[in-house]
């Protein structure tokens, strides 16, 4: 199903020129409305008027996250206060929060993306949608809670629980979709697990997951828990919310909303678009947004674009999934690591999720890289035999895929410090 | 159907159009809205090839018309209906609109001209009951009428409207409207709609375009359009800032 036909298989051309006309008009708009945008054109000098090609953006610097700290808490607002009918703030881990507004509009267009996400993802009037995201200043609830409404489906609106509630809920209102991230949906399958119930007499169909990146064996180990199909969403707060890109059935890259947003991707270090293919930082140009209109913001997301057609029929260029963010990506003696890329050979090891922490350090001038690995049910093992071989047998894993000697810590259960319920990833102790 | 893109237009070195793109797909009604000077008229008399833009492209069902004659482009399918609807005053109307067709007239395609007039007749039959009278002697809606006939008679694919409500009464108005949408599915056209009036030209429209001083500075829906607080204030009347106060 295609929730937006006439859209989501729009022809090249045609696509080609409604951007073009967004972004000339989104110009204009941010150029006459938003002080700090008027500023950043007359520095280095470009006219609004100059652009004639999509290509012509390249010319505009980039916005960072800290430009957006540095206007806290309306300053990129391109209307006044009584247009915003919302406020919204991302869920920044560190400093001040990033403050977006949304007008009338910008809801309705937020409803809309998000109801395509959600058909793509498999879900029709008929479904029973379980949001398990937080309601409140974090916009992912309230996109799909719109989106799926929009669609005609039952929403239930159950926010963060405890899993055994989460559970309770899925079993009891017959919930056939779930729509949560895909650490929370483990979380609840596994609960489902040591709750002795049997998955396949949930009423379960389809998982709508998303706001963290995740692999591909952490997607086949919640779809055979939960005997579901899972699909991977994007979004962020400074563009939107949930609905910039999501997956289809065929599970093969994330189908952007080019009609919305403009996506590029970028070598973070050359700041150069890659070549077709190749992974970079995504980077976002909002063509429709009203209230919040943001040009080409450094989302810190690495991925890269896929080529070619998927089967589906959308004509929507696809990404791939999010393979982590820049402030991740390792350098270490010129190669250039991502910890997604640590984690699966983590997860092929260990044959579960695995809670990890990089740390970087530097040895009488060379660069050295530990894993520290939390051990789990999985791996628990009093036999320090046993530990050893493991240990081993993943040093010798990650010095195949990333040439890297690395060492490997167990560390005991929880014991990484977690903030928000997620592990900082990686610790740069080099200097 | 229509395609412009970054469509220059200056007039002794004063821009009067910026880099403005838009499209028209079949079938559409679209609605250009603006104030007075910011660039409607020059829009629609670049795309009718009465001016010379300096530079951009404007394609018609993928052909380039930038450059045509106006006659040759009233050949390909595009009527305009001037603003202030400059009808031949003296003529009557039966011969005003025998005019509409000149492009095609010829004593072989006689039979094809009384159909295309017999059909605007039906569907306006003011026209037909006064068809022997002079135009000068019409009401305004009704002349608004007779030039939207005029138009019709060039058997176009794409309508050109440039103000069509200017001057008249709004209940005038309101019919003004509702013909367009009737005629626009008798005759299956596409219309690009100029309009001060800027509400009742939306509400029959799929699309709407905002143009400031040259510039397309809003794209969207016409029910959006509707809803832009921005737009209510500038060009639906709304007085908001007698409403609220922070």
């Amino acid at each position: 199903m295609i929730w937006d036909k006439e859209k989501e298989c729009i022809s090249r051309k045609d696509l080609m020129q409604l951007q073009l006309e967004r972004l000339q008009s989104t110009i204009h708009r941010v150029y006459k409305n938003v002080p700090f945008y008027r500023k950043m054109f007359d520095r280095v000098g470009i006219d609004p008027d100059s652009f004639s090609s999509l290509e012509d953006i390249k010319k505009i610097p980039f916005t960072t996250k800290n430009d957006l700290r540095e206007n806290y808490p309306y300053g990129l607002f391109a209307v006044p206060l009584r247009e915003v009918v919302r406020i919204h703030t991302s869920s920044g881990t560190t400093g001040m929060p990033i403050v977006v507004g949304y007008t009338k509009n910008d809801i309705k267009i937020w409803t809309e993306v998000v109801a395509r996400i959600l058909t793509a993802g498999g879900i029709t009037k008929d479904d029973v949608v379980q949001i398990a995201f937080s309601y409140g200043l974090f916009t992912g609830a309230f996109g799909f809670h719109y989106g799926a409404e929009k669609i005609g489906a039952s929403v239930i609106p159950v926010s963060i629980e405890n899993p055994k509630k989460q559970v309770k809920i899925l079993q009891d209102y017959k919930t056939t979709a779930i729509v949560s991230t895909p650490s929370y949906a483990l979380l609840i399958a596994n609960t489902i697990i040591e709750l002795g119930i049997n998955p396949n007499s949930l009423s379960l169909k389809y998982g709508l997951l998303g706001a963290e990146p995740w692999s591909e064996q952490m997607r086949k180990e919640i779809e055979e828990k939960l005997k579901i199909v899972a699909t991977d969403n994007y979004g962020l707060t400074e563009v939107m919310g949930p609905g910039v890109a999501g997956e289809c059935l065929y599970k093969n890259g994330l189908h952007i909303n080019e009609d919305h947003f403009l996506v590029e991707i970028i070598d973070p270090e050359s700041l150069q678009s890659v070549q077709e293919g190749e992974v970079g930082e995504v980077v976002i140009t909002t063509l429709t947004k009203e209230a919040f209109p943001i040009l080409r913001f450094r989302t810190g997301d690495l991925t890269r674009f896929i080529v070619g057609d998927c089967p589906c029929g959308r004509t929507f260029r696809r990404i791939d999934r999010i393979m982590g963010r820049t402030d991740d990506m390792i350098i270490i003696k010129g190669v250039k690591i991502f910890p997604s890329q640590i984690e699966a050979i983590l997860y092929e090891t260990e044959g579960a999720h695995p809670n990890f922490q990089i740390i970087l350090d530097r040895e009488a001038g060379v660069d050295r890289m530990t894993v520290l690995l939390e051990m789990s049910e999985f791996i628990f093992s009093d036999v320090m035999k046993e530990q050893d071989m493991l240990v081993k047998q993943i040093k010798k894993r990650l010095l195949e895929e990333l040439g890297i000697d690395t060492e490997v810590k167990l560390v005991e259960k929880r014991s990484l410090e977690r903030l928000e319920g997620k592990i900082r990833r990686v610790i740069d102790k080099r200097e | 159907m229509l395609v412009i893109r970054n469509l220059d237009v200056y007039y002794d070195k004063l821009y009067t159009l910026k880099k403005v793109s838009l499209h028209v797909k079949q079938g559409e009604i679209v609605t250009l809205i603006g104030s007075n000077g910011a660039g409607k008229t020059t829009l629609l008399n670049a795309i009718s090839g009465l001016i010379r833009p300096a530079g951009g492209s404007i394609l018609f069902n993928d052909e380039e018309i930038l450059g045509k004659t106006p006659e040759s482009i009233v050949k390909m399918g595009i009527s305009q209906v001037p603003e202030g609807r400059l009808i031949f005053k003296t003529l009557t109307v039966e011969e005003n609109l025998l005019l509409g067709a000149y492009s095609y007239y010829s004593i072989k395609r006689k039979r094809e001209v009384k159909e295309e007039m017999e059909k605007i007749y039906k569907l306006l039959p003011v026209l037909k009951h006064r068809k022997k009278q002079l135009a000068g002697t019409l009401s305004g809606g009704e002349q608004q009428m007779l030039a939207i006939g005029r138009a019709l008679m060039a058997k176009p694919k794409l309508l050109l409207l440039d103000e069509p409500s200017m001057g008249l009464a709004p209940t005038v108005i309101h019919e003004i409207f509702k013909y367009i949408v009737e005629l626009k599915n008798l005759f299956r056209l596409t219309v690009l709609l100029v309009e001060q009036n800027a509400r009742s030209a939306l509400k029959i429209s799929n699309r709407g375009y905002v143009i400031e001083t040259g510039r397309i500075i809003n794209e969207g829906s016409a029910e959006d359009l509707l809803l832009n607080r921005d737009i209510q204030r500038a060009y639906l009347g709304r007085d908001l800032d007698s409403e609220v106060k922070i």
